[in-house]
């Protein structure tokens, strides 16, 4: 199996890899140079860049190789030789999806909110945001990953603290050190990580994931204290209780793009470190830490809820129903199974829509009425009924209304969940009704009942405030009905890492589902396993 | 001590009359030329008293230290394990290994930043004085013959050259009273530290019966010392009165109020030039002719080190002043780099040297920075002075976040490679615990510097109006962008500096080595 995970993809001649990473920060260094007067063509450079690196994760998405589960577009470059570490990247079916999103929610981002000052800076901050969370995404060396997973933080804090509402500084500062503080450890792990592998394997010191995931040469008590460091840096970042606290803030206090990076990409960080450097590189530590991870998910499931239950301020609701939709990924991925691990990515994806999505509509209500007090706000629904529906239509995919995006994701993860851990997937799904609970009782508040008089002038969604929105809502539908072509690339990917794990984790059952043959028979089962997933929605 | 240092000087071989060691004077050159250049500068000087040439004194020590400089690079290839290997200079005093060498490159390029800064320092001071210049190339000599030294009694010698000069420096502000202050305060405990570092090597010499690094080392191979109260004695005090020049806590209480009363050039040159002169004579004695007694030397630079990396990042909290949480990063820092020392095997030794450079350019960059929003009085230090900064001057706020964020260990910074080389050090040594300590304080004084960076950007000016000019002259635009320029460099292809770094171990550099 080694052979084939670094097996590169023969197709390529072309590696859009590079491109896609670099071309944001190319455009942030061109936007330095624009003089001031000139900010309208800051904008130009901004959204020009990310659709150069957004068309070329969309030509990894239509160039990937469905029948191959390891990485692809493979690339490497010497970096500091000496310790062994090289621009190393590629991707999977797991990061693809995840690159995909990024692109598309930059580019969303910048083309639907305008910022309300200094927009040559602003533009420069989302570029370089831009090309730290695509290469967080393709790294397949643990320092080079850092580096993209720690870099992300500075633009964020420059977007909160400088373009933020209300307490800004104190919601940027608390995030950027929170993520520090987690990052500390994640430091410390990978470092001890690839000592430890060069004890065990001999050799040169290395930080190539596949290499070391492939050996397994650490000893398990030294794994299961890495894998900790790792979680706890992951953990802030997703972010799961009780390490949830900076989220709120950050997020209520962000601008609107700001918000929609925040919750469609930057949590995603954290679920998908957990994947490809919980679960591929400590599979023994990752099956030990289990019971707490779904304790934990668990926790935010229900605790996140009950929060947004209880908010006033609906950025802010939408804030910690986030805490508990990405409660659902963390059950999902340590059911450890197939199921489980298949909806958590899918779900990563999927809330990576519907709550960026949620973040601009909130946005819009923002600009027009000053406020973000549900109780200010009422009957909207009235005036601007189009505008009501489509915040509907995204609430519902938000809540997991089957035949919309979020079902088919949640579902697996439950499914996973249930199998694997019965109890913690009875509580889990609990959830999934506060949520309809929260959200329904918000919309109700906001949009129905008597306006008041500022809510009966409240505009109509405009055109170009629609435009914006529409690859998401298209999404939301089509991923709802037809999630296949993206479960067919997440799942060899998945498949090749529950295999992986199984062969060194005996209690890990590498035929959960009904997989009638073993791994390298998969791609002919691959169409009737996501038809499993996919019959539920 | 004089007659110790005759005796060190004055090999072994069996006197008939006075023998004088031979002198490889070309093994010594970038010493020679940073000690000749300055004389010279004195007499060039006071012959010009009455005539005021404009950028004299700083172009004088830009060349001196660059032709230091260049004289370093031949040198280098020629102790290479492919030339003749390390120099063992003027009996066996003097080890010129690619370590001595790093170093003085090291301190040569910060004569030269902090020479460029200081340009136009003087001149908005109304202060005349090229004796600022002749004084930083003194202290530069002397600091290059403490990475050189094969002896204590040339290591002391090197550290006073470097002492008084730097007393001198930091009270260079005639008409400003707390330079005064600073320089006075410099005197008295920098003497003591003086005083603590000799008495140490007194002592490790009373226990070696030598103070020749490799006698010091072959006596300690060859013997076991039973009882050795004596030489952790010696040892300790060795490491205090370096441990005081680093600012390492629980030495560094001079540290804030000396970088906040000196004259802002002069802190830079205090807190990059003195410290790696001071750090290498610590790896000197500690690697070379200490080695074996790691059992005793490493508790003492582990309390150091932890104590340095917790006080530098919980005291900068609270601070106001923008000098004075800079001292308190760089006694962070100083822990980062005692780390290295602690772990002092190869990648230990390599990580400090690359420490040593990444926070060379941080910190004269940041001080630069300073000096310049200072204005005229070199008053204007507080937090609210930087308020609005990112507005009014959005290219200098740049280049202060750059330099900050690279402070805190951001990615594609020197600051992060750095961290990343002393925390890989660690994990070779199985030092968990310090690793998590030293990235834990890392965290913590990141909100130091994004206090800075916040006040620059987020808030608005404490006063209305254009503000006070801020005046920057072409020297220090080009000290500033060397600095900001090399940060980037080093953090994205540090390859260079690695490898540099990775083969500057200080190596015991026998006599025979001529």
């Amino acid at each position: 199996m080694s052979a084939q995970l670094l097996a590169a993809s023969g197709t390529a001649s072309f590696n859009p890899i590079p491109f896609m990473v670099l071309a944001p920060v190319l455009g942030a260094v061109l936007i330095a140079l624009v003089p001031r007067a000139r900010d309208e063509v800051a904008r130009q450079i901004a959204l020009g860049f990310s659709l150069v690196s957004f068309a070329m994760a969309i030509a990894l998405v239509t160039r990937f190789d469905t029948h191959e589960a390891g990485f692809q577009f493979l690339s490497r470059t010497p970096f500091i030789k000496s310790l062994g570490i090289s621009w190393s990247f590629g991707i999977d079916g797991i990061s693809l999806w995840m690159v995909a999103l990024t692109g598309l929610l930059f580019t969303v981002g910048i083309a639907a909110v305008k910022p309300d000052h200094d927009p040559k800076a602003y533009y420069g901050w989302m570029l370089v945001l831009m090309t730290g969370s695509m290469g967080t995404f393709v790294a397949l060396d643990l320092i080079v990953f850092f580096l993209f997973f720690e870099v992300v933080l500075v633009p964020m804090y420059f977007l909160i603290g400088s373009w933020g509402h209300g307490d800004k500084v104190y919601a940027a500062t608390k995030f950027f050190l929170y993520t520090t503080f987690g990052s500390a450890f994640l430091f410390v792990g990978i470092l001890a990580t690839a000592y430890l592998h060069q004890r065990g394997a001999g050799g040169h010191i290395t930080f190539d994931v596949v290499r070391i995931a492939r050996d397994q040469v650490i000893g398990t008590g030294a794994a299961r204290w890495l894998f900790a460091a790792f979680a706890i840096a992951f953990a802030v970042k997703i972010p799961m209780f009780p390490v949830h606290t900076w989220l709120p803030d950050a997020h209520t206090e962000a601008p609107t793009a700001g918000s929609v990076i925040l919750a469609g990409v930057l949590l995603k960080l954290g679920a998908y470190g957990l994947i490809r450097f919980g679960l591929y590189l400590f599979p023994e530590a990752a099956h030990f830490f289990s019971p707490l991870m779904l304790t934990l998910g668990v926790v935010g499931i229900l605790y996140g809820a009950v929060c947004a239950a209880m908010q006033a301020d609906l950025k802010r609701l939408v804030a910690y129903s986030s805490v508990a939709h990405m409660g659902f990924i963390v059950i999902g991925l340590f059911s450890l199974t197939r199921q489980g691990i298949d909806g958590g990515v899918l779900q990563m994806l999927n809330h990576g829509i519907s709550t960026p999505a949620l973040f601009l509509l909130v946005g819009l209500i923002y600009e027009r009425r000053h406020t973000r007090e549900i109780a200010q706000l009422g009957g909207i629904q009235k005036v601007a009924p189009v505008f009501a529906g489509v915040f509907m239509l995204v609430m519902l995919s938000s809540v997991g209304l089957p035949g919309l995006n979020g079902f088919p994701g949640e579902f697996l993860a439950l499914a996973g969940t249930f199998a694997h851990a019965r109890w913690w997937g009875v509580l889990a799904a609990s959830g999934t009704i506060l949520a309809a609970v929260y959200l329904l009782w918000a919309y109700q508040r906001v949009f129905h009942g008597p306006a008041n008089a500022e809510n009966r002038t409240f505009a109509e969604l405009r055109v170009s405030e629609a435009l914006g929105l529409l690859p998401l809502l298209v999404l939301i539908v089509a991923l709802g009905v037809f999630p296949k072509p993206v479960l067919d690339r997440i799942e060899p990917s998945v498949n090749a890492l529950v295999e992986h794990m199984a062969d060194h984790v005996p209690a890990i059952d590498r035929n959960d589902v009904k997989a009638p043959v073993a791994a390298e028979g998969a791609e002919a089962s691959q169409g009737s396993t996501s038809s499993t997933g996919g019959s539920g929605s | 001590m004089i007659a110790l240092a005759a005796q060190a000087v004055i090999d072994s071989p069996p006197a008939e009359g006075i023998v004088t060691p031979r002198v490889p004077w070309s093994a010594l050159a970038p010493v020679l030329v940073l000690f000749v250049g300055s004389l010279l500068g004195v007499v060039v000087v006071s012959l010009l008293r009455r005539r005021v040439i404009p950028h004299l004194g700083s172009t004088l020590a830009v060349v001196v230290a660059g032709a230091a400089l260049c004289t370093v690079v031949p040198l280098w290839h020629r102790v290479g394990s492919r030339g003749e290997g390390p120099i063992s200079a003027v009996a066996g005093a003097v080890a010129l290994d690619r370590y001595s060498l790093l170093i003085t490159a090291l301190i040569c390029v910060s004569v030269i930043l902090v020479a460029l800064l200081s340009d136009g320092y003087l001149r908005r001071e109304d202060l005349d004085g090229p004796e600022l210049y002749l004084l930083m190339l003194m202290a530069a000599a002397g600091g290059s013959v403490m990475a050189a030294a094969n002896d204590l009694v040339v290591l002391f010698v090197g550290f006073e050259i470097l002492s008084i000069a730097t007393y001198v420096l930091a009270a260079m502000h005639r008409r400003r009273l707390s330079s005064q202050e600073a320089g006075f305060k410099y005197l008295i405990l920098g003497g003591t530290a003086s005083a603590i570092l000799l008495y140490g090597i007194a002592l490790t010499y009373g226990a070696t019966g030598s103070t020749s690094l490799v006698d010091i080392s072959a006596f300690l191979g060859d013997h076991v010392i039973t009882r050795d109260g004596l030489l952790l004695a010696g040892i300790g005090l060795m490491v205090v009165g370096l441990g005081f020049k680093v600012a390492a806590a629980p030495f560094h209480m001079w540290a804030p109020d000396i970088y906040q009363g000196a004259p802002s050039p002069v802190s830079a040159f205090m807190s990059s030039a003195v410290k790696i002169a001071a750090f290498a004579g610590l790896g000197r004695v500690l690697v070379t002719g200490l080695g074996s007694q790691q059992r005793l030397w490493g508790p003492i630079v582990f309390v150091l080190a932890v104590m340095s990396l917790i006080v530098g990042a919980v005291l900068a909290i609270t601070q106001r002043n923008v000098k004075r949480m800079l001292a308190y990063s760089s006694i962070n820092h100083a822990g980062f780099i005692l780390v290295g020392v602690y772990v002092a095997n190869e990648r230990g030794i390599a990580a400090m040297l690359f420490y040593l450079a990444a926070y060379l350019v941080m910190t004269i960059g940041s001080f630069g920075v300073v000096t310049v929003v200072g204005g005229r009085g070199d008053g204007r230090h507080d937090l609210d002075d930087y308020r609005g900064m990112g507005g009014r001057r959005p290219g200098l706020a740049l280049l202060f976040t750059i330099l900050l964020l690279a402070q805190a260990g951001v990615p594609f910074t020197a600051g992060f490679v750095a961290k990343l080389g002393v925390i890989e050090a660690a994990a070779t040594g199985s030092h968990w615990a310090l690793a998590v300590v030293a990235m834990l304080s890392a965290t913590i004084s990141a909100f130091l510097y994004l206090r800075i960076i916040s006040a620059m950007y987020f808030s608005e000016p404490a006063v209305e109006g254009p503000g006070p000019r801020i005046v920057v002259g072409r020297p220090a635009v080009v000290a500033l962008g060397v600095a900001v320029v090399a940060t980037l460099v080093l953090g994205i292809v540090p390859g260079f500096m690695t490898s540099l770094a990775d083969r500057a171990r200080p190596v015991l550099v026998l006599p025979g080595n001529r």
